[in-house]
């Protein structure tokens, strides 16, 4: 490190103004810019360069601290979220303390904002004269290391959730993943087949369910939400509800005698998982292959739950005596490094464009549940019938259900159209009926979609053009009679047709979470207005977010198919990992603290900290800092009357002469 | 600055490091643009905003000073937003009677996602601010200039200082 005492070293500041190509340099005079901040005070260079983040930049800032003895660094590029790192540490790389560095941000907040050059200049003027102000009282300080704890912690059991866990837990690492419906699995598991493959989703998948429930590595928590989350990243303190199933989860090994015996002889409550097109009992299991393979009780329709009286057959003749009526929930208390969000989607809801006639024609169905409809565990063994229990003659699918539509989503939901040539092929190859796709345009971008795009058009699938205006009965003829009615204008013919049908598929879009809002607070992390998880940056940081530690997967940060959602995981868990494995993670020293004599112990600063980091301290008379609960808010300096709470890199003082430096020279 | 004919306001805004601040880096990444008035110095936290900075930016030479946090029950530190706007209405109280005019101090809760919502709101404010003019400081009222005042039959009678 360069010595010098920074309290009385004349400060000797370098500026550099980067011309990022033409995106800095477009809109701002970049060398006027560098020949004024020559005139600013302390400032012994200055320079502009074409880009300052290049090694022959950087390098060039680490030669001027060598041979002019800089001891104070700005740079004026980009956004301080983007570079920042890369510039302390040349500064540090040369010898200088990283925080005598100031960025100033001339290219988000100017050049890509400002289309006049004179106003762009200007204000790039002023923002660096700002940082030549401030960075003279920077101080030296240095980042905090702080252990990782080993374990991780997934949230969410769909195959994205699935495939990161399991990578996590083969490295060695172990992993606690969290599901909140009796079973792992998510929607991959409702689907028959995948496309454009046509692989069975289930060969695909049981296989990797089984393999979470018995790794050595992994805790599986299924029927349980995250409730709480506190800590930073390496250091998470995770509290898990783990809602009560009414049975010893341990010992039931799902030999289902109980749903035998339960007292209603007949199932007549609806499946979640079936979409309510099967019927269960009280006590279930949402399908054969569930993981955990274990039963639930549903205390909403259990008898002995819901009104206290029941002749309990099931726990009379359960072989291994699991039930259990008086379980409530408990909690789990975990501490984990890392976090990977994995809590996908939910589908949009037909009703919300009633002249489709979901919810209104019994015949018309959303592709989720076609999806079972065709599946051979499904609720009709993979037969796909109508409510009447014939065989679909003719079949409309409705793309774009909710995507690309702004009275509901703008966004393309990405795998409507994939799917829809899967339901298409899947329901032609089961009934032989005529298949009509109404489309806006056909998105088949990935390995192998276009072809199988191709294939449907050999297999004699109709496709038309055009969105669909109505789904109706109103019977014209003798031969629409009984049957469903698509109106739609067929664009590519120029005009308007009607079709009756037996069946329609409406290919409903992704949506984020109901309660993803919810779910995000409590990660600390932020979502887009349509509820989709925010990356960190959306090409160079797509799986991590603006909270260090906490990691995305699958389709909870946006729309996208299987494919995308492991390649995404894996990524997720890899990133997990490297956190890890380096054993520490560094925290930003921007920590607040107490000059203590200037503290006149009036504790205004206690109650305004969100962390109880400061405590009034009875016998010295003074407020207490504890430096490990600060996170760096500086709501206490702001709240104390006397200066003697600062924040380490926004002191006062810092912040006063980015405002001088801002307003006074230009 | 550029365009002499016409008044151009200068505003500094403080933006939170974890919503706004974002929010105004994508405002950039979407190349939306914004009249140039704007000056942003970040902060941790809009809990960090001490009343003191809106004063001292008035005092500088600044003719509206615009704050920027995330969402109420977004904060990044659990609630320094909260904390941000009770200061914040205090502090517009204070403004009041000082006699500058309200408009030219904001408080808005932009987040992250929201790169849209900066440019609207710098366009808003400049444009309201130049409809208000300069900020005129003068020298804090003594005894004998109030009774010049009142000799004058300005607004001191009525509690503000102009």
């Amino acid at each position: 490190m360069i010595a010098f005492d920074y309290n009385t070293a004349t400060p000797r500041i370098g500026v550099y103004i980067c011309h990022c190509g033409i995106n800095i340099a477009g809109k701002v005079k970049v060398d006027e810019v560098a020949a004024f901040a020559k005139t600013l005070p302390h400032v012994v260079k200055s320079c502009d360069y074409k880009f300052m983040c290049s090694d022959p930049g950087q390098e060039l800032i680490q030669q001027d601290i060598r041979e002019l003895g800089l001891n104070r660094v700005v740079v004026a590029s980009c956004s301080p979220l983007l570079h920042e790192p890369t510039f302390r540490k040349a500064c540090a790389d040369a010898g200088l303390n990283p925080f005598f560095f100031q960025m100033a941000n001339i290219r988000e907040h100017v050049s890509w904002v400002t289309p006049d050059k004179e106003a762009g200049t200007e204000k790039a003027k002023a923002l660096v004269a700002a940082a030549v102000e401030r960075v003279q009282h920077n101080r030296p300080l240095e980042k905090k290391q702080v252990p990782v704890n080993a374990n991780a912690m997934v949230v969410g059991g769909g195959i994205a959730g699935i495939h990161a866990a399991l990578t996590l837990a083969n490295s060695g690492k172990h992993v606690y993943l969290v599901e909140r419906e009796p079973t792992i699995g998510g929607h991959m598991a409702m689907f028959d087949k995948t496309f454009p493959t046509l692989d069975c989703a289930a060969c695909i998948l049981t296989p990797k369910m089984s393999d979470v429930k018995n790794h050595p590595n992994i805790t599986l928590w299924s029927y349980s939400e995250v409730e709480q989350v506190e800590g930073y990243a390496g250091n998470f303190k995770v509290k898990v509800k783990r809602k009560p199933r009414y049975i010893n989860e341990e010992s039931c090994v799902g030999c289902l005698e109980c749903v035998d015996a339960c007292v209603f002889k007949t199932p007549r409550f609806d499946n979640e998982f079936d979409l309510g097109l099967k019927k269960r009992k009280p006590v279930y299991m949402p399908f054969p292959q569930a993981t955990p393979t274990v039963v639930t009780v549903d205390p909403k329709t259990c008898l002995q739950l819901s009104k206290g009286k029941c002749a309990q057959k099931c726990a009379e003749v359960c072989p291994k005596d699991c039930f259990d009526f008086t379980q409530t929930e408990t909690y789990e208390d975990v501490d984990v490094g890392a976090i990977i969000l994995a809590t996908g989607f939910q589908v949009f809801d037909g009703k919300r464009i009633p002249k489709y006639g979901y919810g209104k024609y019994e015949n018309v169905y959303s592709s989720l549940e076609v999806e079972r409809l065709v599946n051979a565990s499904g609720p009709t063994q993979g037969e796909l019938v109508l409510k009447n229990g014939e065989k679909p003659k003719s079949v409309a699918i409705i793309h774009c259900v909710g995507s690309r539509d702004h009275k509901t989503n703008k966004y393309c939901s990405r795998v409507c159209c994939m799917y829809s040539l899967k339901l298409a092929h899947l329901i032609k190859e089961r009934t032989e009926a005529e298949i009509y796709n109404f489309y806006i345009d056909m998105r088949t971008p990935g390995k192998g979609y276009e072809e199988f795009y191709d294939r449907l058009l050999e297999e004699g699938v109709h496709f038309i053009r055009g969105r669909v205006a109505e789904v109706s009965d109103w019977a014209m003829t003798p031969e629409e009679k009984g049957k469903l009615i698509i109106r739609a204008e067929d664009t590519l013919i120029g005009m308007p047709r009607r079709i009756p049908v037996d069946m329609v598929v409406l290919s409903v879009g992704l949506e984020a979470h109901k309660d993803a809002d919810e779910v995000r607070r409590k990660f600390n992390i932020s979502c887009s207005h349509e509820g989709w998880f925010h990356e960190r940056h959306p090409k160079l940081a797509p799986v991590s977010t603006a909270t260090d530690g906490i990691f995305l997967a699958g389709a909870c940060q946006g729309p996208k198919d299987i494919p995308d959602t492991v390649a995404q995981a894996g990524a997720a868990a890899a990133e997990a990992m490297a956190m890890i494995d380096k054993g520490v993670v560094e925290l930003e020293p921007n920590t607040a603290y107490i000059d203590e004599e200037l503290c006149c112990g009036c504790r205004t600063c206690v109650g305004m900290c969100p962390y109880s980091a400061i405590k009034a301290d009875e016998a010295l008379g003074i407020a207490v800092l504890n430096e490990a609960l600060c996170k760096g808010c500086g709501t206490c300096v702001a709240a104390c009357p006397s200066g003697a709470a600062q924040q380490n890199m926004f002191t006062d003082q810092q912040i006063f002469e980015e405002l001088v430096g801002v307003l006074n020279y230009v | 600055m550029s365009n002499g004919n016409v008044f151009q306001p200068r505003i500094v805004a403080f933006f939170c490091n974890w919503c706004t601040y974002t929010a105004s880096d994508l405002t950039g990444i979407s190349r939306l643009s914004y009249a140039p008035n704007v000056r942003i110095i970040r902060i941790m936290c809009s809990g960090r905003l001490d009343p003191q900075f809106v004063i001292a930016a008035l005092r500088e030479g600044a003719d509206g000073v615009l704050v920027g946090g995330c969402h109420p029950g977004d904060c990044h530190y659990i609630e320094g937003n909260y904390k941000a706007l009770r200061r914040f209405l205090l502090l517009k109280k204070m403004l009041k009677n000082m006699g500058i005019e309200e408009e030219r101090v904001r408080l808005e809760w932009i987040a992250a996602s929201e790169g849209d919502k900066v440019q609207k709101v710098v366009n808003e404010m400049t444009a309201q601010i130049r409809e208000l003019g300069p900020l005129q400081l003068h020298a804090i009222p003594t005894p004998d200039s109030m009774k010049e005042c009142a000799a004058a039959a300005c607004c001191c009678g009525e509690g503000g200082h102009r």
